[in-house]
């Protein structure tokens, strides 16, 4: 067996699957829960890089993880916020807007991190805490399973119980009921005398609220600084993993499962002799790919069942 | 008597510029079943927007059991009773007919979750209360669009509204369903309750209303007692001339046949067969009428003629060719135009410009198009020129087609297929949602379609206009065709009625 293929096949590698996967799937639960309200938003980007540094940061500061992680979630609702402000209140498009707020996004946390840490690149002269590991009782001593889903970080176990909060809402919600209807329909939604922006504000909220979740574990999980640009695409490969998974909870898991295990597979071939720009092109290129036979297919099964009326009347 | 609703001097211009109200008075007595007739275009869904917060008007004011009320959104009407049926119906396409049901509303478990049990279970109950199945827990978008329409009426009656607008509630009703809405609202404003009632069909207004209100051009041209006015004095004040309800004179000759349906069956995913074995021509200078009740094949049928659905079993050929296996692009330059019974599902794309609808079947040909470059300039003309043909209510043709009322919409597309180059056209609901001199218009056009030579398969729910246009008829039920006439002239609605219902058959018109 070559390397590279026992290396894969070793528990250590579905380990790195989790890990990888963690702030992808919190960023595309971000993504899905807004587009099921119909607005797309883009600006995960931006909501992840402010939630981590402003969670390093305060936790430097404060030496409480409790006040950083409240901190980063309020950052990062609140960058939601301002998209919600901007679209909705000032009808600015959401696509333009949260382009802006990528870049400022962008822009404040390098500035800022130069101010606090005084270096325009990393936070690593500030001592960051990070979100513990946690070693689950009984499965940790089951062989191979035990290593591949116990000892991660507390927040990648957050990430599958995001999926299942992200199910509740949207499904067992009077709240998840409205924000599917406003996607659907908005006149429909506002017939019955739903405030229509006000859903679409919720549901943008929470994908802050999610979205923040993968950025401070990214810096204080994935690795404990903060570093500029940080999130390396991660909030628009979100976009791909939700249109794979439909929108849906098990769909969106699965699809950032897949796309965790692109990357994880990236990082396992950059230590074989290959060139570092190839390797770092895989995930992206499969992500294109994806998407490319995922539409084709979708566009098949539709061919195939013209029977079905269009969408509202 | 007690007025509930007074409405004063309302002034509505839309931000295009169109004036749909101006000066619009009216009273709307407490218990009391009050229509609204108009042309299209009339103003009257605008109106009904303005009493329901959805738009507000630049303006005048609205009295409610008389207070000043200014509403902002339908919420605000919500709140104090008004309660509404659209005429595009208002559903959100990926929930089910109980989330739809329930929406804002919502039923709660535990203070926070949705409860879907009761959701179920208030949905059954509504709709045995009034007398309309429908499916509960199916997506709306899988489901045709007169049981969506019963789904968009019961969602209004199930929010008890004191006042009830229905804005033209029956467009997609059978006439079985429509005896059964009727009741329904006498039992309503027996109970207490008001009704707005708009319909375009003037035998249903003149059955079912206490009082009238005639539209015109953004104004009111009077209100008066139902009692007061016939079926002809209300066509005549909506349109300012007599109408003609009478039938058509068939055609001289007729020539040989040009679609040919020859055994077809169809058989859906859920392994019900939809239609069994129909057969049929129509042939040049034909009107061929298909009379049923909605939902027994019809839709299924034309979906299969003009290639949007694949038969079971079966052939079909236009001129002597089969059309098996073909795209419904090459099936229409094979001579096949279509009016679909759906008109914002499959009869227009409501976001764009009239133009750039009137050519969706066309841009692709000189002289729309040279190469790969669209030619504008002749695009408008063309377009300009068939607003003017079919009367279309439009500021101008790169108007966004949702901007334009229900029936002109409607309007838009009998215009594109008409113009397009065809020998057999497919009308289905041909005049749904159009007043009563554009629906003259129409018959007419189709006359001289016919008269041209080309062959007409006519499927619609309103016999008047089966018995009024075609030259042969033949009866669907539950997907076969149970009974063939001839001789129209000697026929009357009330002859049909049995094979519709599937009461009769004829053993010959079978196979
Ligand atoms: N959203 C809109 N923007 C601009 N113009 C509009 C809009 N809605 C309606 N109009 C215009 O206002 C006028 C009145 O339209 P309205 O829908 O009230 O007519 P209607 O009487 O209900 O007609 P119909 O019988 O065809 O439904 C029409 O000329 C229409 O083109
Ligand atoms: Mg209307």
């Amino acid at each position: 067996m070559s390397p590279l293929l026992r290396s894969i096949l070793s528990p250590e590698f579905g380990f790195a699957v989790l890990r990888v996967m963690t702030p992808l799937l919190f960023a595309a639960l971000g993504v899905a829960i807004s587009e099921m309200a119909g607005s797309i938003n883009i600006a995960l980007e931006g909501i992840m890089l402010v939630s981590a540094f402003t969670g390093v940061v305060v936790s430097a500061y404060t030496g409480s993880l409790v006040i950083a992680l409240l901190a980063g979630l309020i950052a990062g609702i609140i960058l939601a916020a301002m998209l919600g402000y901007f679209h909705l209140k000032l009808k600015a498009d959401i696509i333009l807007a949260a382009i802006a707020l990528n870049m400022f996004a962008s822009g404040i946390t390098i500035f800022l991190t130069f101010i606090f840490a005084h270096d325009k690149g990393t936070t690593s002269s500030l001592r960051s805490l990070v979100f513990p590991d946690i070693h689950i009782p009984v499965i940790k001593s089951i062989p191979i399973l035990g290593e591949i889903l116990s000892g991660h970080n507390i927040l990648t176990y957050g990430a599958l119980l995001a999926v299942a909060l992200y199910y509740i809402i949207i499904f067992k919600t009077p709240l998840g009921l409205r924000i599917r209807a406003v996607g659907q329909n908005p006149d429909a939604a506002e017939s019955v005398g739903i405030d229509v922006n006000r859903i679409k504000l919720y549901a943008l909220l929470l994908s802050g609220f999610f979205g923040a979740f993968g950025g401070l574990y990214l810096a204080m999980g994935y690795v404990s600084w903060f570093a500029r640009d940080m999130t390396a695409g991660r909030g628009f490969i979100a976009i791909a993993i939700t249109t794979l998974g439909g929108y849906l909870p098990i769909g969106t898991f699965l699809a950032s499962l897949l796309f965790g295990t692109v990357n994880a597979l990236a990082i396992y071939i950059a230590s074989l002799q290959i060139p570092s720009e190839f390797v770092s092109l895989i995930p992206y290129l499969v992500t294109v790919i994806v998407l490319a036979v995922y539409s084709v297919q979708a566009r098949r099964k539709k061919a195939r069942k013209p029977t079905k009326a269009k969408e509202a009347v | 008597m007690e007025k509930i609703l007074e409405v004063k001097g309302i002034l509505k211009i839309y931000p295009n510029g169109v004036i749909a109200n101006k000066d619009v008075s009216v009273d709307i007595e407490k218990n009391t079943i009050h229509a609204i007739v108009g042309e299209n275009g009339a103003g009257k869904t605008t109106l009904m927007k303005v009493i329901f917060g959805i738009t507000q008007p630049q303006e005048g004011e609205v009295f409610y059991k008389g207070e000043k009320i200014n509403l902002k959104s339908p919420h605000d009407a919500i709140e104090i009773g008004i309660g509404m049926v659209h005429q595009h119906l208002m559903l959100a396409p990926d929930l089910t007919t109980a989330e739809n049901m329930v929406l804002g509303i919502e039923p709660l478990r535990g203070k926070i979750f949705l409860n879907i049990d009761k959701a179920f279970e208030v949905t059954k109950k509504v709709s045995q209360d009034y007398g309309f199945d429908i499916p509960i827990d199916k997506k709306i978008k899988d489901l045709p669009i007169g049981i969506r329409q019963r789904v968009e009426i019961l969602k209004a009656l199930f929010r008890n509204a004191e006042l009830l607008i229905l804005d033209e509630p029956t467009t997609f009703l059978t006439p079985q369903e429509i005896d059964v809405l009727f009741n329904t609202l006498k039992d309503l404003k027996n109970h207490g309750k008001t009704i707005i009632f708009i319909s375009h069909k003037l035998k249903e207004v003149k059955q079912i209303a206490d009082r009238i209100t005639v539209m015109s051009d953004a104004k009111i041209v009077t209100t008066k007692e139902a009692s007061e006015l016939t079926e002809h004095d209300i066509a005549y004040l909506m349109v300012g001339r007599d109408i003609s309800f009478e039938r058509i004179s068939p055609p001289e000759k007729m020539g040989k046949p040009l679609l040919s349906v020859q055994n077809i069956s169809y058989i859906n995913d859920e392994n019900v067969k939809l239609l069994n074995n129909v057969s049929f021509d129509i042939r040049e200078s034909e009107i061929l009428g298909l009379a049923g009740v909605e939902g027994n094949g019809q839709s299924e049928l034309i979906k299969i003629i003009t290639g949007l659905l694949k038969a079971s079993e079966g052939n079909i050929y236009i001129k002597g060719e089969s059309i098996k296996g073909l795209s419904p692009r090459v099936i229409r330059e094979m001579g096949i135009a279509h009016i679909p019974e759906d008109r914002m599902g499959y009869g227009v794309a409501d976001k764009t410009s009239l133009e750039e609808n009137f050519i969706v079947d066309r841009y692709y040909k000189s002289p729309f198009s040279k190469i790969f470059r669209l030619i504008w300039k002749y695009i408008t003309n063309h377009s300009r020129k068939l607003i003017e043909q079919f009367k279309i209510l439009t500021l101008s043709s790169k108007t966004t087609v949702s901007s334009l009322s229900g029936g002109n919409i409607q309007k838009v597309v009998v215009a594109r297929e008409l113009s397009s180059e065809h020998e057999i056209l497919i009308a289905a609901q041909p005049t749904r949602g159009i007043d009563v001199g554009s629906e003259e218009h129409v018959h007419n056009l189709l006359k001289n379609t016919r008269d041209a030579g080309k062959a007409i398969f006519l499927i619609s729910a309103d016999l008047d206009e089966i018995l009024k246009l075609s030259t042969r008829i033949i009866v669907i039920y539950n997907g076969e065709i149970v009974a063939e006439f001839t001789d129209v002239p000697k026929i009357s609605g009330k002859y049909l009625g049995p094979y519709m219902l599937g009461v009769k058959k004829q053993e010959a018109a079978v196979g």
